[in-house]
C-alpha cells in the first residue's frame, strides 16, 4: 500500500494490551485515521492476535485464538494497528502459523492488509499535523518490531518530526530492546529487568520529559521500571500523543 | 524456584564488573562491525552470497564431506571420522599417544571445548597447553570462554595482570597491555619451542581442494600447526564448503562481522604435511572431523539454518541478553543467541530447553547474521517442540556423515514436550480469547473489579506477576475496554 491508493475505509484490530492498560491509545489511532476523512471501522468479534502464545511456543493455542481474528477481521479494507509488535504477529507469523491448514490462504490475504498504525499515518495518508501544544522534550523509544520485523521506524520519527514544539531526542543504545519482549518479562524476569532498567536510565539520561512508542508493551514495561526507580519521565501511546497534541 | 539457568544469570548478573567489561567490549565491537560495513547495499548481497555458499554446501552435505576426505587423503592428510566428542577425544589421545607426546600446544578452537579435550586429556596424562592470548588467560583462572571469540572478554586488563602475577611471579608486570602481551609472547615462545604435537580448529574445509582454512591474529595458530611435527585439526562436520573460491566472501563475512578487521593477520590454507622437497611443516597433518548431533540437525529441513553458522559472533556482539549475562550466564560451550539454538538441539531441550527462552526475540541478531540465519524462527521452533513435541513436518532422514551412518529414523530435537501447569495455563488463556463473548465477559469482570485493583485486591493479583512487580510499578488496568469506547465514539462494528 503506498500513498497512491489512499483507501476510503479501514479496520482498526486494537490489541488486547491496550485494550486492557491504555485504551484511550486505540481510540485516538481511530479518531487520527477518522480526522483523516476515512471510515474507520472496529470490529467487535476482536480479542487478541495470539501472539503471547504463539511466542511460547504453544501454536496450537495460537491458532485457536488467531482464527477468531481471521473471522473477526474479514473484508478487503486494511486492517491498521497501534502496535508493530501485534502487527508484525498479524502480518509476518498468521502465514506461517496457519501455513498447512485450510485457513492459510485466508492468513496469507489478512496478513496483506495489515499497517502499522504510524507508517499508515505517514506513508500512506502522508498526515500534516498541527502542533497545538506547548513546547516539550519527547524521547521516542522504537519497538523492536517496529525496527526490524516491521522496519516502519522512520513513520513515528517523522511524524513527531512534524509538531513543531517538539524536541525529539534518542536515548543511548536506542537500537537495543527494552527487555519486555512479551512473556520473556515473566519467564525470564532478571535478565528483562536489567535490560529495562538499563533502558529507563537512558531515557532519563536525554532528560526527556516523556517517552513514547508505537507499541504498548514497551511502555508498561519502561514506565514501570521508571516509576519504581524514581526516573522522572511520563509515558504515553504515540497515538495518544499525537492526538492530544494536536488538538486545538 | 528459579531454574539453574536463572540462577547462572541471576549470578551473572550481580557481577558489575564483569557486566561492564563485557558491555564496553560489545559496545566497540558492534562499532567496528559497523565501520566495516559501510554500504548497505554491498553487505546484503555479501549476506546472501554467504547463505547461498553455506547453503549449498549444506544441501550437499554428505558428498562434500566424501569429496573432503578424499582430497584430504591425496593431500597426504589423515582423515578420522568422529560420530560423538567421545570418540573425537579418543581419536586424539590415541594420536598423542602414538606420538609419545607428553603435551599438546593447541589454537583456538570452539569445537575442542565442545568436546571437552583439555579435560579429558588432563585426565589420561597429557598436558594441553593453550596458546592463543585469551585461552591462555583462562587456563591460567581455571575458566571456559565467556565469547567464542575474544574468549577472556569477561576480564578487564587489571584482572588479568593479577592473574599473570600470581603465575609468573618471576616476571612482574603491570596492568600495561603491552607489558601483558610481551610477557604471554615470553611464556609462549618457551611452549612452541618445545612442543611435538599441535591441535587446531578449522575455520572453512575446501572439498575441492582437501584445504584448511584457519584465521586468526596472534600467529599462534601458525605456530601451533606447522611447529610441531604433527597437526591434529579438529571441526564439525558442518564447516566444509565446496569450493576455494567460497573463502574470499566467507572471510570477509567472518572478519567484518566478528571485530571488524578486513582481514585477519594471520591467514592459514592448511593443505597438507610437509612433502619431501620442503624443509619444514609437520610430518603429519590429521583431520577429525565430528558429527556430535550435527546430522540429526541436518535432518531437519528448518532447523539445518544452524548449521550455516560460520562462528562469527556477531549475533552474540548484538544480543541484549548476551551483554547483560555473558558466556558464563548461558553456562554452555556456545553461548548467545546461537548457543540459545544450537545447545538445546546439541544437548537436548530437556537439558538445555530453558535457553530458546533466553531471548526478548528483538530480532538483533538475525539482523547481523553474515549468513542470514533466522535465529528468532528458530528460537520459536524450539519453543514450539519443548512445548508441544515434535513437528509434523519434519523429516526423518540418513546422518550426513559416514562416522554414524546409522539408519534409523532421528528426531531433530531430543526431549521435545513437556506437558503441565504452563501447557494447561495456555489453554485456559485460548479458551477466554478464541471465544468474543468470554473475551467480553473477561474484560468487563476485570473492568467491573474497579477500585479493587488500586487496592489490596490489586497488590494480590501484582504478587502473581512477583517478578514483573519486583522491578516495576504494574500499569494500572483501565475500567472500560476499547470495544465500549469504540462503540461509545460511532465507531462501527460494521
Amino acid at each position: 500500500m503506498s500513498a497512491r491508493n489512499r483507501p476510503d475505509a479501514v479496520m482498526v484490530f486494537g490489541t488486547c494490551l491496550i485494550d486492557l492498560v491504555d485504551p484511550e491509545a486505540g481510540l485516538a489511532a481511530m479518531r487520527l485515521i477518522r480526522r483523516e476523512g476515512i471510515r474507520v471501522r472496529f470490529p467487535q468479534a476482536q480479542t487478541c492476535c495470539g501472539q503471547p502464545a504463539y511466542n511460547s511456543g504453544y501454536r496450537a493455542d495460537a491458532r485457536r485464538v488467531a482464527r477468531q481474528q481471521l473471522a473477526a477481521l474479514a473484508g478487503d479494507e486494511p486492517v491498521v494497528v497501534p502496535s508493530a509488535s501485534c502487527a508484525g504477529m498479524l502480518r509476518h507469523h498468521y502465514p506461517r502459523l496457519f501455513a498447512g491448514t485450510a485457513d492459510q490462504a485466508l492468513a496469507e490475504a489478512l496478513a496483506e492488509r495489515v499497517v502499522e498504525l504510524c507508517d499508515f499515518l505517514h506513508r500512506v495518508l502522508a498526515v500534516r499535523l498541527v502542533d497545538q501544544g506547548p513546547p516539550v522534550t519527547v524521547a521516542l523509544h522504537q519497538s523492536c518490531s517496529a525496527r526490524r520485523e516491521m522496519a516502519v521506524a522512520p513513520a513515528a520519527a517523522a511524524l513527531l518530526r512534524g509538531l513543531s514544539q517538539v524536541t525529539l531526542v534518542e536515548p543511548d543504545h536506542a537500537h537495543e530492546c527494552c527487555g519486555f519482549g512479551g512473556t520473556f518479562a515473566v519467564k525470564e524476569p532478571e535478565i528483562s529487568a536489567a535490560m529495562a532498567l538499563d533502558k529507563a536510565q537512558a531515557v532519563a539520561a536525554t532528560g526527556a520529559e516523556l517517552l513514547v512508542s508505537q507499541d504498548c508493551g514497551c511502555l508498561v514495561n519502561l514506565a514501570g521500571t521508571a516509576q519504581k526507580a524514581g526516573l522522572g519521565f511520563q509515558a504515553q501511546h504515540i497515538a495518544d500523543f499525537l492526538w492530544q497534541r494536536t488538538q486545538p | 524456584m528459579a531454574s539453574a539457568f536463572r540462577t547462572r544469570a541471576g549470578l551473572a548478573l550481580s557481577r558489575e564488573r564483569v557486566r561492564g567489561n563485557i558491555r564496553r567490549a560489545m559496545d566497540g565491537l558492534v562499532a567496528k562491525r559497523r565501520a566495516a560495513f559501510p554500504d548497505d547495499a554491498e553487505l546484503a548481497q555479501l549476506r546472501d552470497q554467504g547463505q547461498a555458499i553455506r547453503d549449498h554446501a549444506l544441501a550437499n552435505l554428505p558428498a562434500l564431506l566424501e569429496q573432503l576426505e578424499q582430497r584430504c587423503r591425496v593431500n597426504g592428510m589423515q582423515v578420522h571420522w568422529a560420530a560423538d566428542a567421545a570418540q573425537a577425544n579418543a581419536i586424539i589421545l590415541d594420536l598423542l599417544r602414538g606420538h609419545g607426546a607428553k603435551a599438546v600446544i593447541k589454537g583456538k578452537s570452539m569445537v575442542s571445548e565442545e568436546i571437552g579435550v583439555n579435560a579429558y586429556l588432563e585426565r589420561h596424562g597429557i598436558e594441553p597447553i593453550e596458546t592463543d592470548l585469551g585461552e591462555l588467560i583462562l587456563q591460567l583462572g581455571n575458566e571456559h570462554p565467556s565469547h567464542i571469540i575474544t574468549p577472556a572478554v569477561h576480564k578487564d586488563r587489571a584482572e588479568i595482570a593479577a592473574l599473570f602475577n600470581r603465575h609468573f611471579p618471576d616476571e612482574p608486570c603491570s596492568d600495561d597491555i603491552d607489558q601483558l602481551t610481551a610477557l604471554a609472547r615470553r611464556v609462549m615462545r618457551a611452549r612452541f619451542q618445545g612442543a611435538t604435537v599441535g591441535m587446531s580448529g578449522v575455520n572453512f574445509a575446501v572439498a575441492e581442494t582437501g584445504t584448511l582454512c584457519l584465521v586468526e591474529n596472534e600467529g599462534n595458530g601458525r605456530l601451533s600447526t606447522t611447529a610441531p611435527d604433527m597437526h591434529i585439526a579438529v571441526t564439525g562436520i558442518e564447516k566444509v564448503v565446496a569450493r576455494l573460491d567460497a573463502l574470499a566472501p566467507l572471510l570477509t563475512l567472518l572478519t567484518r562481522s566478528a571485530t571488524g578487521q578486513p582481514v585477519t593477520t594471520y591467514v592459514n590454507m592448511i593443505s597438507g604435511p610437509r612433502k619431501p622437497d620442503e624443509r619444514d611443516g609437520p610430518r603429519e597433518v590429521h583431520l577429525v572431523l565430528l558429527d556430535n548431533g550435527r546430522s540429526r540437525i541436518h535432518a531437519d529441513p528448518e532447523l539445518r539454518a544452524t548449521l550455516r553458522c560460520i562462528r562469527c559472533g556477531a549475533c552474540m556482539n548484538h544480543c541484549p541478553v548476551y551483554t547483560r549475562i555473558g558466556g558464563h550466564g548461558y553456562g554452555t560451550v556456545y553461548p548467545g543467541p546461537i548457543g540459545a539454538i544450537l545447545e538445546p538441539q546439541l544437548q537436548g531441550l530437556q537439558v538445555q530447553g530453558e535457553l530458546a527462552q533466553a531471548s526478548s526475540l528483538c530480532g538483533a541478531c538475525a539482523e547481523v547474521c553474515p549468513v542470514r540465519i533466522p535465529i528468532p524462527q528458530l528460537l520459536n521452533r524450539l519453543r514450539h517442540e519443548h512445548a508441544e513435541g515434535p513437528t509434523a513436518s519434519q523429516s526423518p532422514s540418513q546422518s550426513a556423515s559416514p562416522a554414524s551412518s546409522q539408519s534409523v529414523p532421528i528426531q531433530a530435537v531430543p526431549g521435545g514436550h513437556r506437558p503441565g501447569l504452563q501447557g494447561r495455563v495456555w489453554r485456559a488463556w485460548a479458551l477466554l480469547h478464541a471465544s468474543p463473548a468470554r473475551y467480553r465477559w473477561m474484560r468487563r469482570t476485570i473492568g467491573g473489579m474497579g477500585g479493587l485493583l488500586d487496592g489490596p485486591f490489586g497488590g494480590l493479583l501484582g504478587g502473581l506477576f512477583g517478578p514483573w512487580t519486583r522491578s516495576r510499578t504494574p500499569p494500572r488496568l483501565a475500567r472500560r475496554g476499547l470495544q465500549d469506547l469504540a462503540r461509545q465514539e460511532g465507531f462501527a462494528d460494521d
